[in-house]
């Protein structure tokens, strides 16, 4: 089992990214300017400033070579998980619905919070118990979840809400709590707070490790 | 020499650059004739205050500097200390105060991203951003607006780049109104042999700039703003400001470690103040070499730049390498790979003169030495004042009744919770934090052979400004107060000394004492000053600031597994003090509201007695003796209490045996709350007052009471957040 993480100039969570992925499985740095996956199983997109931000979250990113690669990649069912700036790509790049604006508060936060898992059948969900609470860290100026109401309304009703902010726990005024999607194919998972930051109690919380676990599981077909 | 001559108003001109009579006398008779326009620029700012430390060097020169942990020393662009595991740890704290007072996001931005230069130039990897601030009353909007915009510009650097800012303090005080302070340290990580120095070395040897393009910013901004009193018209001031770019610095500082890391560097410098006119003559000072430049190859932002200026310019995010011929090719290629733009512009020579060229044309030749050590250090004139300097702060807390003393100084902006601020800091990135900002009294990173380093900020003014030497005692022990609290011992200290004009002997008085206090506590905490900055001129129309030094401390622990923490955790814990408790309320947060007069001296500190306590307190923190560990500080004991309860949203019950208000409120050094099981302190030389439990405080002192709902401290502790929103 081998996972990928996409490293950008202005990557900051990407070496987080990896050395939690390597709690679970093998894992190699994905060059953004090359064209090659590297044979890889599932790509993740890390946290960070990709190229610095500039013009609009991941509006950039979005036209990376090795992006070419990864939106084929998923396109084709491949496994990508988009975590804060990675989701915003994800966003940009058509791979996910709606769309990540600038936070109500206008204000960068990094705080705790806790979610809700709204969907535990999904292959980024799937090890975790049903209605399980996690806590894990947000970090960002620009989370706030928007797509059109007819839209959510859609995502609800097809369970492509992953993860919601628990009740009072919305850091950033995103519509109806939203902190996690999936592609409608289920392949593709987005999330603004930062599971590789909570795989150790030691750093505050383990529980992010679980969303890597079960990638890992989902795609070399265990059950849980 | 050169074509280009001497003009004929050098004499004026070197004044209105900020030279004084004497010192441009002294260039004409060290360089046996009269500096042109270019090497005239070049002299305003390398013998300005800000880059030569001409008031300060002699002093700096008495503190401890050397000890068994040191690798890195004074000196070079980050001092360092060794961590075990064949890890050192390099660290340095510095001003940008006067460019934050002018335009506070970009000048505090910036002022992040001249320190983490200062931590890759020596080949480590920052880790940890952490700041130091004063600003005016938050009263004051002016003050709001220089908070808000340099909390503003630390986030969106250090955030930006991927640097977790895990610690940081910050006052307000009038003083500090017209002239706030921004002071950022950061800490990196390296492999013990992998340091690097910045002398250049071996003639022949390539000068390679990479980084940003050179532009018109920040031109002057070491002469013009950081060595001269702030006066009217500092909006003029703006274009001095450099501006940031913190994805240009993430690359430049990815590049700049793979070229460590690839062994294909012989030294490493940054471009801070006065850009390549610092940069050059300081690399060839500590290689004992000459060095050639060609401005003709610099890359730059804009067309028609004048010599002069591509010398001074302080354009951001740049580096100044030297690099063997035969390594060219592959360090241009890693250049390119991280889109950082490089162009060779000089090389070093056995010359022992710095010559700048522009193509074929010499229009700059000055000897290192005269450049670098030509300088005149001068010796401060000391005078104690007749009387307080500062005028008493205003009235704001009439009551003597406990409870609203206490509500009071919880929701004073000195004591405020400050988490609305560190919110805007990514403190996660990097995974190494134990411990975040307000979890601990130290920010706790783990490293890679399994300890963990502890680091602190801190620097009370008020208490300098009333007695110099006792108040940077009590400066230092606090900070290492902070460091015993989660289990650690100092292993080095950084500094930033800001002080008003050293020109005036009250202020030379206020700068001797404080370095004189920072040596002795120093030497008895056996630590080292592995590196600092000094920032003098700080004062406006309205007089000096408070003599602030700020002393940043990095300790070790040696398992993260038992790092304390500041919250109380277990219900029916028993609460001790620790240490000789002797509070006093003069120069007091409380003393302040009730705009007293600050007091003539502080009362003695026993230091040897307060480095005992603090040995104390630090083993039976690694012994897992403590639930939590906090030190008395700004409020004294009730407002130490309250700050353990709210942390852990958990009461307490305590009882004192004084009832006096200096019991309560009063501030001292080398004293400690914590909790514990009572048969684990019953071991330990404490004293128990008390037992965690219930959702409220209570502290009965003889006939006097607190007892308040932890809502109600909370929603006073809150005070900030409300005033900034």
């Amino acid at each position: 089992m081998k996972f990928g993480v996409v490293v950008f100039p202005g990557s900051c969570d990407d070496v987080d990214a990896q050395l939690a992925c390597a709690r679970v499985a093998d894992v190699v740095p994905l060059w953004h300017a090359d064209h090659d996956l590297q044979g890889v199983d599932a790509v993740i997109i890390p946290g960070g400033f990709s190229y610095g931000d500039y013009l609009r979250a991941g509006a950039i990113a979005r036209f990376a070579p090795i992006m070419t690669e990864v939106i084929d990649f998923a396109r084709a069912g491949g496994h990508v998980m988009g975590i804060c700036n990675g989701f915003q790509v994800c966003c940009e790049a058509g791979l996910l619905p709606g769309a990540l604006l600038t936070n109500t508060s206008l204000r960068f936060v990094c705080r705790q919070v806790s979610l809700e898992l709204v969907n535990p059948d999904t292959p980024f969900t799937r090890s975790l118990a049903p209605g399980a609470r996690l806590s894990i860290p947000v970090k960002h100026t620009t989370g706030r979840y928007y797509a059109p109401a007819a839209d959510l309304d859609r995502l609800e009703a097809q369970g492509q809400v992953v993860l919601r902010y628990a009740p009072a726990d919305n850091p950033n005024g995103s519509l109806r709590d939203i902190a996690g999607v999936m592609s409608e194919q289920g392949n593709v998972f987005g999330l603004m707070p930062h599971p590789e930051h909570a795989v150790d109690p030691l750093t505050g919380s383990s529980d992010g490790l679980g969303l890597f676990a079960s990638l890992r599981d989902a795609l070399s077909g265990s059950l849980v | 020499m050169s074509a280009k001559a001497a003009p004929p108003d050098g004499f004026q001109r070197a004044l209105d650059l900020g030279l004084k009579a004497d010192e441009y006398a002294r260039i004409v008779a060290l360089l046996e004739r009269e500096p042109n326009v270019v090497e005239l620029a070049m002299f305003s700012l390398l013998w300005s205050e800000h880059c030569s430390y001409k008031h300060s060097k002699l002093l700096l020169r008495t503190l401890p500097s050397g000890g068994p942990g040191l690798v890195m020393g004074p000196g070079e662009n980050a001092g360092a200390v060794d961590v075990g595991g064949g890890w050192a740890v390099a660290f340095k704290v510095e001003s940008h105060n006067h460019p934050s007072a002018v335009e506070p996001f970009q000048g505090a931005a910036t002022g992040v991203g001249g320190i983490l230069r200062d931590i890759f130039a020596v080949g480590a990897r920052p880790i940890a951003v952490l700041d130091s601030l004063r600003f005016g009353e938050p009263s004051s909007e002016r003050s709001r607006y220089l908070l808000d915009r340099a909390v503003g510009g630390i986030g969106h650097y250090g955030n930006s780049i991927g640097v977790p800012t895990i610690g940081g303090e910050v006052y307000f005080e009038g003083p500090y109104e017209q002239n706030c302070l921004v002071n950022a340290m950061c800490v990196g990580l390296v492999r013990s042999e992998r340091l690097i120095r910045s002398a250049a070395a071996g003639p022949g040897n390539l000068l390679v700039l990479f980084g940003a393009a050179t532009g018109r910013d920040g031109i002057g901004g070491a002469s013009v703003l950081a060595s001269a009193e702030l006066g009217e018209g500092g909006a003029d001031k703006r274009p001095s400001v450099q501006i940031g770019d913190p994805f240009a610095e993430k690359k430049l500082m990815e590049c700049s470690l793979e070229l460590r890391e690839r062994d294909l560097l012989v030294a490493l410098q940054d471009l801070g103040a006065a850009g390549l006119t610092s940069a050059v003559p300081e690399m060839a000072s500590k290689g004992d070499v000459g060095i050639d430049i060609d401005i003709a190859h610099v890359p730059r932002r804009e067309a028609e730049m004048e010599p002069f200026e591509i010398m001074v310019s302080e354009s951001q995010e740049r580096m100044l390498a030297v690099v063997e011929p035969s390594r060219l090719d592959e360090v241009l290629a890693c250049c390119l790979r991280w889109e950082t733009g490089a162009a060779v512009i000089g090389e070093v020579t056995e010359t022992k003169a710095i010559r700048i060229f522009d193509g074929d044309e010499l229009i700059g030749e000055m000897p290192v030495e005269v450049l670098v050590d030509g300088c005149p250090l001068y010796e401060l004139n000391p005078e104690r004042p007749p009387a307080d300097l500062y005028a008493p702060p205003a009235r704001t807390l009439d009551s003597t009744d406990p409870q609203s003393i206490l509500l009071s100084l919880l929701a004073s902006p000195n004591i405020a919770d400050r988490r609305y601020l560190y919110e805007q800091y990514d403190c996660v990135v990097q995974s190494r934090t134990v411990r975040r900002p307000g979890a601990a009294d130290a920010a706790v990173l783990q490293l890679p052979h399994g300890v963990a380093i502890a680091v602190a900020i801190d620097g009370n003014g008020r208490r300098v400004a009333a007695d110099p030497y006792r108040g940077t005692i009590a400066a230092v022990l606090e900070c290492a107060a902070n460091l015993a609290c989660v289990g650690a011992a100092p292993l080095g200290l950084t500094n930033c000394l800001n002080f008003a004009n050293p020109e005036k002997a009250h202020i030379a008085w206020q700068l001797t004492e404080s370095v004189r206090a920072l040596g002795d506590a120093c030497r008895a905490l056996e630590i080292p000053v592995v590196g600092g900055n000094v920032s003098l001129y700080n004062e406006g129309g309205e007089g000096p600031i408070y003599p602030t030094p700020v002393v940043g401390l990095v300790g070790q622990l040696p398992d993260p597994a038992f790092a304390g923490q500041t919250a109380f955790a277990c219900e029916g814990d028993a609460i001790a003090l620790v240490g000789t408790f002797r509070p006093a309320l003069p120069a007091s947060e409380l003393a302040k509201l009730r705009g007293e007069r600050l007091p003539g001296s502080l009362p003695e500190i026993d230091i040897a007695g307060v480095a005992a306590t603090h040995a104390i307190v630090r083993e039976a923190v690694r012994a897992g003796v403590f639930s939590s560990a906090h030190d008395i500080a700004e409020g004294g004991l009730a407002v130490a209490l309250a700050e353990c309860a709210l942390a852990g949203d958990l009461g307490a019950d305590v009882e004192l045996e004084d009832v006096s208000e200096d019991r309560l409120f009063g501030e001292t050094v080398g004293s400690f709350v914590v909790s514990g099981a009572l048969a684990a302190l019953a071991g330990l030389d404490c004293t128990i007052i008390g037992t965690v439990g219930g959702a409220r405080l209570r502290i009965s002192a003889g006939s006097s009471r607190i007892d308040l709902a932890l809502e109600r401290l909370r929603e006073a502790h809150a005070a900030l957040a409300a005033l900034l929103d």
